[in-house]
C-alpha cells in the first residue's frame, strides 16, 4: 500500500522519462539481515561459461596476447620469460578482483544501515533496471556511471544486488589499496585495481587490457568504470578518459563478441557527502590520503541528512550500431588479433566521440533538485536576496530549465517557496536566512582577529560548495549561454560573427565543459533553437538579435557563466603581467592563486571561483591546447613557456574588447 | 581480330600471305572433325544432356522433374522419383521440424505458377546476319521460348523466385549448341563479326547471378550451351591425365572414368548437373579436395576461346615458372574472358576402399578445435565436415522412416547413451561427418588416427550411417528449398573462407547478424541461420551458411532476403572472411566486370540451396 502513496506523489516532469521507485522504502520495513541473506540468483549473459575469478586469472596468464608481449619483452631485455611471466602474475595478483558473495552480503547489510540513516530516499528508475536485466542476457555489458562521490563505487553494486542482477567488476584506482581492510573488502565485492599511470609499462598494459577483455569476451560479469577517470570535485562532468573505453571496445572491433552494450548511469546526489572536502581540496588543501581511520572519522557525517539520491540507468547503447558505417572492422584482418597495435585514426576519433556521447547521456539524465536552481541564483547575488524574490526567481528559472529540457525533480504540487525552503533546510552550512533575506553563509567572526586571507578562504569554501550545486545544472544552459555570451562579445550581430564567436568560446571552454569535438554546428543550432523557443532571440536573415523580452534571460545566462569567463581572463592576465617568459609547471597553480588572492583582497576582483584549482587546471589545458602555452621538459622539471601575444588576444577576445556597438532591435 | 592500329597493316598483309601459303602446303584438315559426329562408334560417349532440358528437368526449380519433396495427404514429407536412394521414402519428423523451425504451416501454401506461358515471353531480338551465317555452318540452334527461358537464369533465390511467380526478365534471344571446340571458335568469330553477345551456359547451376542477361543489353544475346561437348577425348594412363570437353557434366565424367578404372575425385555438391567448364570458370572446390585437390590443383591444361583467338599452353606439364600462370586468369573469370572448351585433368586410379564415419562433439567449439588439430596434423580424411547444432537437428529431421522396431530401439539407445550417459546437451552438440578413401588397410589406420584426435576433444564415434546420410543430404538439399518455397519459406546458402583463429567468432557473429537483421526488417518468425565447416586447410577453413526464413507478411521477401544476405556478407568481411570460397561471384559483387564485346558469363559452376 505504501507504494500506492508513492505513486500519487510521482512527478509528471519525471514521467516523460521513467518512473522512479524508492528502494529504501522497502528496506525500512523489513529485516536488513534477511535482505543480506536473500537468495541471490542473477540472470547471466547467455553466452557465459560460468567460472571463478581465479579462472579468469589463469585465462589471462595463458592468453596469446600476454604470452606474445612476454616473449617480446624477454627478447628485448634478455630476461628469462619465466621471470617476466612472474612479474605478470604479480601485477595480476595486485589487480584482480576476488568477488565473494559473503562480502557482498556483508556490504549490503552495512550499506543498508548507513543508507537508511544518511538518505531520505534512494530512487531508481524501474524501467532502467528492467532494460538492464534484458541487456545483461543479450551482450557483454559495460556500465558507465557518473562519478561524483565515493558512494558511486558502492551504490551501483548495491542496487544490482538488490534487484538480483549480475554484480559488476569495477575498475578502481590503486590508492584504495592503501586503506587497510577496506581495499581488500572492495576487492572481494568486485573491485579490481589499476595504477593511476602506467604509460610506458608494456607488461602492465598487456596484463590490464587482457584482464578487462577476458572478462568482457566471456561475458563473465558486467564491467563498470568511470569514464571521467576520477571523482568530479566540482559536480561538473569531467572530460572523459578514453583508455579503458577503447580497451572495452576492442573485442567488438576484432569480432570476438557480437556487440557490447554500454549503459550510462547518472547518479545524482541532493547533497554530496564530500561537499566541504571537495571545496577545501579545490582551494589547495590536498586530498587526505585514503585511510581506514579517515573513513572511521568520517562517521560524523552519519549524523547529517543528505537528502535523496537519484540513480538513472540509461538506455543501453549498442556499440555495434554506433560503429555502423564509421569503423571498417576489416582493418583488423591483416594481423593476428593477439598482437595489439595502435588503433587507427578513425578508431581513435570514434572512441573519443563515443566517450563524449556517453558522458552527455549521463549529464542529460542527472536528476536536478530545486536547490540547484536556488544555488544558481544565490551565486549571482552574493550579498543576499529577499526570500520572496528568491522564490519568484527560482520559479522563473524552473520554467526556463524545463524549456531547455532539464530533468528536474520538482513535483507540480510543490510551490516555489516550499521547494526553496526545503533546499535551504538541507544546506544550513551554505546558506543562512536573516530577516527575510537569504544569503550565502559566512562563518561567524570568532574571537580574535583573523588574517583577511583566512576569512577569504572560509568564504571561498562556501562559494565553491555552492558552485558545485550550480554546476550540476550548467549542462542544461551551456549551449544557449555560450550563444548569449557570443552575442555579447561579437563585434556585430551578423550571424557569421556570432557563430565565429560562439565557436571560439566553445573552443576555449572545451576543457571546462562537455562539448563534443567537431559538433560546433549542432551545438550552435541547438542553442539557437532553444533561445528562439523561449523567444529570447530572433533569427533574422542576416542577424541574430536579442528581443526586448529576452534580455533578462540572456543576461542571466551570461551571468551564470561569468565566473568562468572571468576566471580565464584572470589567469591570462596573470600570465601576461606576472610571468616573464616561462614558469615551472609546479608553481603555476600557486602563482595563479596568490595573484588572484591579491586582486580579490584589493577589491579589484569579486569572483572567488577563480581560486578553484580545477578551473585553473582547465585553463592551463586550454591554453596548452590552443598553443598559447608550450610545455618544455628539462629532466624532471617541466616549464611552461608563455606566448604573450597569443594570451593577450585570448584575454581580449574573452573580454569582448574588440567589439563594436551592437544594434538593438526594437520589439516588432 | 581487331586491327591493332597504325603500322600494323603491313604486318597483317604479311600474315595473310603466310596463311595462304601454309594453306597450299598442307591439305586443309577438316575443321569439323568433331568427336560428336562420329558419336555412334565412340566408346567413351557420355549420356548427353538433352538439348531440350526442360523435358527431364524443372524449368522453375532444382533438378529432375520427377524428383521432389512434398507433403503427402497424411501431412508426411515424402521424396518422389526413383533416381535417388531417398526416392519414395517417408520422412516422419520433417513436418514438425519444418513447422517449428520456421513457424510455417501446411495450410499456408505458396505454389508456383503451373506452366510456362510462352505467350508472355517477348519475341527474340534476332541478329539476322549472325543467324544466317550460323545456319549456313549447320550449328544447331533454337529460338523457342522454353529453351530461352531455361537458359536465362542460374539458381539464385531471386531468379527461382521470379520464375515461380511467372516473371521473366531479359532472356537470351537464341540458344546455340556447338558440338566441339571448332564450333565454338566459329560461333565466337561470328559473334565478333556481327556484334552479338554470347553467354556461355554449362550446367546452369550458377549461384552468382552470372547467367542473368543484362536488362539493358541492346545486342542480340546468344546463349552458348556446351552440353553437346561432353566427350572424354583421350585418357593418358602413363601421365594419369584425361583430356575432356568442357561441357561434360560431373556425374557423367566420373561414371565414364570409373568404367576405365579411374576417377578425378572432384565432387562438388552440384556435380549431378554442373559441368567441367563451369568448374574451371568459377574455381570450383570438391568435397574430397583433401585427397584430390581443388580444381586449380587438378587442371593441367585449358583451352579457351576468346574474341582474340584461342588461349592455351603449349605443353601439358605439372608446373611452369615462366611468368604468371595463365590458368589463374582463366579460373574464376566466370566466363567473362572466353569460353572454356577443353580441359586436361589429372586422374587417379579408383580407390580400393571407401568408408563413411561420424563423430559427435559436445559443442561446436570442441568440434572446430578438433578439425583444427586434424588440419594441423595434416591427416584430414577425403572429407571432413562439421555441422552446428541447428544443422544437426535439421539432419535429424531428415531421417527416413525406420523399417524395424529394432532399428528404432537402437536409435533410442544411442541417444540415451550420448545424452544421459555422456552428458551431451542435445541443444549444443554437433556432428562431424567423415569420408575415408584409399587402401583398405591405410583407411582403417587413418580412421583410427582421426578418431583418436576426436576423442581428445570429447568426440564420440557415431557410426557410418550418420556419416553417409550427411553426405547424401547435400545432394537433396536443393530440392528442399523448392519444398520450402511451396510454403512461404525462402532461403539460400553462402560460404566463405576464413583463418582458423576466426572461425568460431565469424560463425557466431554472422548467425547472430542474420537473426538480428531479419528482426529489424520485419521478418515475423525467427530465421534459420546455421553453418557448417566444410573444408579444412593448413591456414583456415571453409564455412558454409544456410539461411532461410518464413516470409509470410512481407511485401517484398526477395528484397528483404537480399538485404539480409548483404548484411551477412558484410559481417563476414568484417570478421576476416572472404566473399567466397567456391561459389564465385564476380558478377554479384562487381557489376562492372562484364566482358566487353562478345562476352558472356560462364554458366557452369555450382549451386546449393
Amino acid at each position: 500500500m505504501a507504494s500506492r502513496t508513492l505513486y500519487s506523489q510521482r512527478d509528471p516532469a519525471l514521467k516523460k522519462r521513467d518512473d522512479f521507485e524508492d528502494i529504501l522504502e522497502e528496506r525500512r520495513n523489513s529485516s536488513d539481515l534477511k535482505y543480506a541473506l536473500k537468495c541471490y540468483m542473477p540472470v547471466l549473459y547467455k553466452g557465459v561459461t560460468p567460472c571463478k575469478p581465479s579462472m579468469i586469472k589463469t585465462m589471462v596468464l595463458q592468453s596469446e596476447q600476454l604470452r606474445y608481449v612476454v616473449t617480446e619483452l624477454s627478447k628485448e631485455t634478455g630476461e628469462a620469460t619465466e621471470v617476466i611471466q612472474g612479474e605478470a602474475l604479480a601485477i595480476l595478483e595486485e589487480m584482480a578482483h576476488k568477488l565473494h558473495l559473503g562480502t557482498v552480503r556483508f556490504f549490503a547489510y552495512m550499506l543498508n544501515k548507513a543508507f537508511k540513516v544518511l538518505y531520505q530516499r534512494i530512487r531508481v528508475n524501474e524501467d532502467g533496471i528492467q532494460r538492464l536485466q534484458q541487456a545483461i542476457q543479450e551482450h557483454p555489458l559495460v556500465l558507465l556511471p557518473s562519478h561524483r562521490s565515493y558512494m558511486d563505487f558502492l551504490i551501483v553494486s548495491y542496487l544490482l544486488y538488490t534487484n538480483d542482477l549480475a554484480l559488476p567488476v569495477i575498475a578502481a584506482g590503486m590508492d584504495f589499496l592503501g586503506m587497510k581492510f577496506v581495499g581488500e573488502m572492495l576487492r572481494m565485492s568486485g573491485a579490481f585495481f589499476i595504477r593511476r599511470s602506467f604509460g610506458g609499462d608494456r607488461l602492465y598494459w598487456a596484463v590490464f587490457s587482457e584482464y578487462v577483455k577476458t572478462i568482457l569476451r566471456n561475458g563473465y560479469a558486467p564491467i563498470e568504470f568511470f569514464l571521467e577517470g576520477t571523482r568530479s570535485r566540482t559536480c561538473k562532468s569531467l572530460t572523459p578518459k578514453v583508455g579503458l573505453l577503447s580497451i572495452a571496445m576492442e573485442p567488438f572491433f576484432k569480432g570476438e563478441v557480437f556487440d557490447v552494450s554500454m549503459v550510462p548511469i547518472s547518479i545524482s546526489y541532493e547533497r554530496v557527502l564530500e561537499e566541504a572536502l571537495y571545496a577545501r581540496e579545490l582551494l589547495g588543501v590536498p586530498k587526505p590520503k585514503e585511510s581506514t581511520s579517515g573513513l572511521l572519522k568520517a562517521r560524523r557525517i552519519l549524523s547529517e541528512d543528505y537528502g535523496n539520491i537519484h540513480v538513472y540507468f540509461g538506455q543501453p547503447v549498442s556499440l555495434r550500431s554506433l560503429a555502423q558505417g564509421r569503423i571498417n572492422r576489416s582493418q583488423y584482418n591483416l594481423m593476428p588479433r593477439h598482437i595489439s597495435r595502435r588503433p587507427g585514426e578513425d578508431v581513435q576519433v570514434f572512441v573519443n566521440d563515443v566517450a563524449y556521447k556517453m558522458v552527455r547521456l549521463q549529464e542529460e539524465s542527472m536528476v536536478l533538485r530545486p536547490w540547484v536552481l536556488v544555488a544558481t541564483i544565490l551565486l549571482q547575488n552574493p550579498h543576499g536576496v529577499e526570500a520572496v524574490w528568491l522564490a519568484e526567481q527560482t520559479a522563473w528559472l524552473r520554467g526556463l530549465a524545463q524549456a531547455f529540457g532539464a530533468f528536474l525533480d520538482w513535483p507540480d504540487h510543490i510551490s516555489a517557496s516550499r521547494a526553496v525552503a526545503s533546499g535551504l533546510a538541507l544546506h544550513p552550512n551554505l546558506v543562512c536566512t536573516e530577516r527575510g533575506r537569504v544569503r550565502l553563509a559566512t562563518e561567524p567572526k570568532g574571537p580574535g582577529a583573523r588574517a583577511p586571507e583566512e576569512d577569504l578562504f572560509n568564504h571561498a569554501v562556501t562559494v565553491l560548495s555552492c558552485a558545485s550545486y550550480r554546476n550540476q545544472v550548467l549542462h542544461v544552459f551551456l549551449r544557449p549561454a555560450l550563444l548569449a555570451m557570443a552575442m555579447d562579445v561579437a563585434p556585430t550581430s551578423r550571424k557569421d560573427d556570432v557563430y565565429s564567436c560562439f565557436g571560439y568560446l566553445r573552443d576555449v571552454f572545451s576543457n571546462e565543459f562537455i562539448l563534443c569535438p567537431g559538433a560546433e554546428v549542432q551545438d550552435f543550432d541547438e542553442a539557437c533553437f532553444l533561445l528562439t523557443k523561449c523567444s529570447a532571440i530572433q533569427i533574422l536573415k542576416q542577424d541574430i538579435v536579442a528581443t526586448e523580452r529576452g534580455r533578462p534571460t540572456l543576461s542571466f545566462l551570461s551571468a551564470m557563466f561569468q565566473p568562468f569567463l572571468l576566471g580565464y581572463q584572470v589567469v591570462c592576465r596573470y600570465l601576461c603581467e606576472e610571468v616573464a617568459e616561462s614558469l615551472p609547471e609546479k608553481s603555476y597553480v600557486a602563482g595563479v592563486r596568490s595573484y588572484a588572492v591579491k586582486r580579490i583582497l584589493s577589491g579589484e576582483l569579486a569572483c572567488l571561483e577563480v581560486l578553484s584549482s580545477d578551473l585553473q587546471k582547465n585553463v592551463l589545458a586550454a591554453l596548452l591546447r590552443m598553443g598559447a602555452l608550450r610545455k618544455s621538459k628539462a629532466g624532471e622539471l617541466v616549464t611552461l613557456r608563455v606566448n604573450k601575444s597569443a594570451i593577450n588576444t585570448i584575454e581580449n577576445t574573452l573580454g569582448g574588447r574588440v567589439s563594436t556597438q551592437k544594434p538593438v532591435l526594437a520589439r516588432l | 581480330m581487331a586491327s591493332s592500329g597504325h603500322g600494323s597493316g603491313r604486318q597483317e598483309a604479311a600474315d595473310r600471305r603466310l596463311r595462304l601459303i601454309a594453306g597450299h602446303l598442307h591439305p586443309r584438315i577438316a575443321a569439323s572433325e568433331c568427336k560428336a559426329e562420329a558419336a555412334e562408334s565412340d566408346p567413351v560417349r557420355a549420356k548427353t544432356v538433352p538439348k531440350r532440358r526442360q523435358e527431364v528437368m524443372k524449368w522453375n526449380g532444382w533438378g529432375y522433374s520427377d524428383s521432389r519433396f512434398l507433403f503427402n495427404k497424411k501431412g508426411q514429407a515424402e521424396f518422389t522419383g526413383r533416381r535417388y536412394r531417398l526416392g519414395g521414402l517417408i520422412f516422419p519428423s520433417l513436418k514438425d521440424w519444418f513447422e517449428s523451425t520456421f513457424g510455417a504451416n501446411l495450410q499456408h501454401k505458396s505454389p508456383p505458377t503451373a506452366a510456362l506461358n510462352s505467350s508472355a515471353i517477348t519475341p527474340p531480338n534476332l541478329n539476322e546476319p549472325f543467324l544466317q551465317d550460323l545456319k549456313s555452318m549447320g550449328i544447331p540452334h533454337s529460338l523457342e521460348a522454353e529453351d530461352r527461358v531455361f537458359r536465362a537464369h542460374g539458381h539464385c533465390l531471386h531468379e527461382i523466385f521470379a520464375l515461380r511467380e511467372g516473371r521473366f526478365g531479359r532472356l537470351p534471344d537464341m540458344v546455340v549448341w556447338p558440338n566441339c571446340h571448332d564450333d565454338v571458335v566459329k560461333i565466337v568469330e561470328l559473334a565478333c563479326q556481327h556484334n552479338a553477345c554470347l553467354i556461355p551456359y554449362g550446367g546452369g547451376t550458377s549461384v552468382s547471378s552470372a547467367l542473368e542477361c543484362p536488362p539493358d543489353e541492346m545486342r542480340s544475346i546468344v546463349s552458348l550451351d556446351t552440353s553437346q561437348m561432353n566427350h572424354i577425348l583421350w585418357i593418358d594412363e602413363k601421365n594419369l591425365t584425361a583430356h575432356v570437353e568442357a561441357g561434360i557434366v560431373g556425374q557423367e565424367l566420373e561414371r565414364l572414368l570409373n568404367e576405365s578404372g579411374f576417377c578425378t575425385g572432384h565432387e562438388p555438391d552440384s556435380m549431378e548437373f554442373s559441368t567441367l567448364g563451369g568448374w574451371v570458370a568459377t574455381r570450383a572446390s570438391g568435397m574430397k579436395k583433401n585427397i584430390y585437390g581443388n580444381i586449380e590443383d587438378l587442371v593441367v591444361h585449358i583451352k579457351m576461346v576468346t574474341p582474340r583467338g584461342v588461349v592455351e599452353k603449349s605443353c601439358q606439364v605439372p608446373r611452369m615458372s615462366t611468368g604468371p600462370d595463365i590458368h589463374h586468369f582463366i579460373m574464376g573469370s566466370e566466363g567473362t574472358l572466353g569460353v572454356v572448351t577443353e580441359v586436361t585433368l589429372k586422374i587417379r586410379p579408383l580407390p580400393e576402399y571407401q568408408k563413411y564415419g561420424s563423430v559427435v562433439f559436445p559443442n561446436f567449439e570442441q568440434g572446430v578445435a578438433c578439425l583444427r588439430e586434424v588440419a594441423k596434423q595434416r591427416c584430414a580424411p577425403a572429407s571432413i565436415r562439421l555441422m552446428d547444432n541447428a544443422q544437426f537437428q535439421f539432419g535429424h529431421a531428415l531421417k527416413p522412416q525406420v523399417s524395424s522396431i529394432f532399428t528404432s530401439f537402437l536409435d533410442g539407445l544411442k541417444k540415451f547413451y550420448i545424452t544421459k550417459f555422456k552428458g551431451f546437451d542435445t541443444h549444443r552438440l554437433c556432428v562431424a561427418t567423415l569420408l575415408f578413401e584409399g587402401d583398405r588397410e591405410k583407411v582403417l589406420q587413418h580412421e583410427k588416427q582421426v578418431y583418436d584426435i576426436a576423442a581428445k576433444f570429447g568426440g564420440l564415434a557415431a557410426g557410418e550411417d550418420n556419416g553417409q546420410r550427411g553426405y547424401m543430404l547435400t545432394f537433396v538439399i536443393a530440392y528442399l528449398r523448392d519444398l520450402g518455397m511451396d510454403y512461404y519459406v525462402i532461403g539460400e546458402s553462402f560460404e566463405t573462407s576464413v583463418p582458423w583463429d576466426r572461425v568460431l567468432d565469424l560463425c557466431r557473429n554472422v548467425k547472430e547478424r542474420i537473426t538480428r537483421e531479419c528482426k529489424e526488417r520485419g521478418v515475423q518468425f525467427p530465421p534459420m541461420s546455421t553453418c557448417r565447416v566444410t573444408q579444412t586447410y593448413d591456414a583456415g577453413a571453409c564455412v558454409y551458411f544456410y539461411f532461410a526464413f518464413n516470409y509470410r507478411g512481407l511485401a517484398d521477401p526477395v528484397h528483404v532476403y537480399e538485404q539480409v544476405e548483404h548484411a551477412a556478407r558484410e559481417e563476414i568481411l568484417a570478421n576476416g572472411g572472404s566473399l567466397s570460397h567456391h561459389h564465385g561471384g564476380m558478377a554479384l559483387h562487381d557489376e562492372g566486370s562484364r566482358w566487353g564485346t562478345s562476352a558472356g558469363i560462364w554458366a557452369g559452376a555450382r549451386i546449393r540451396f
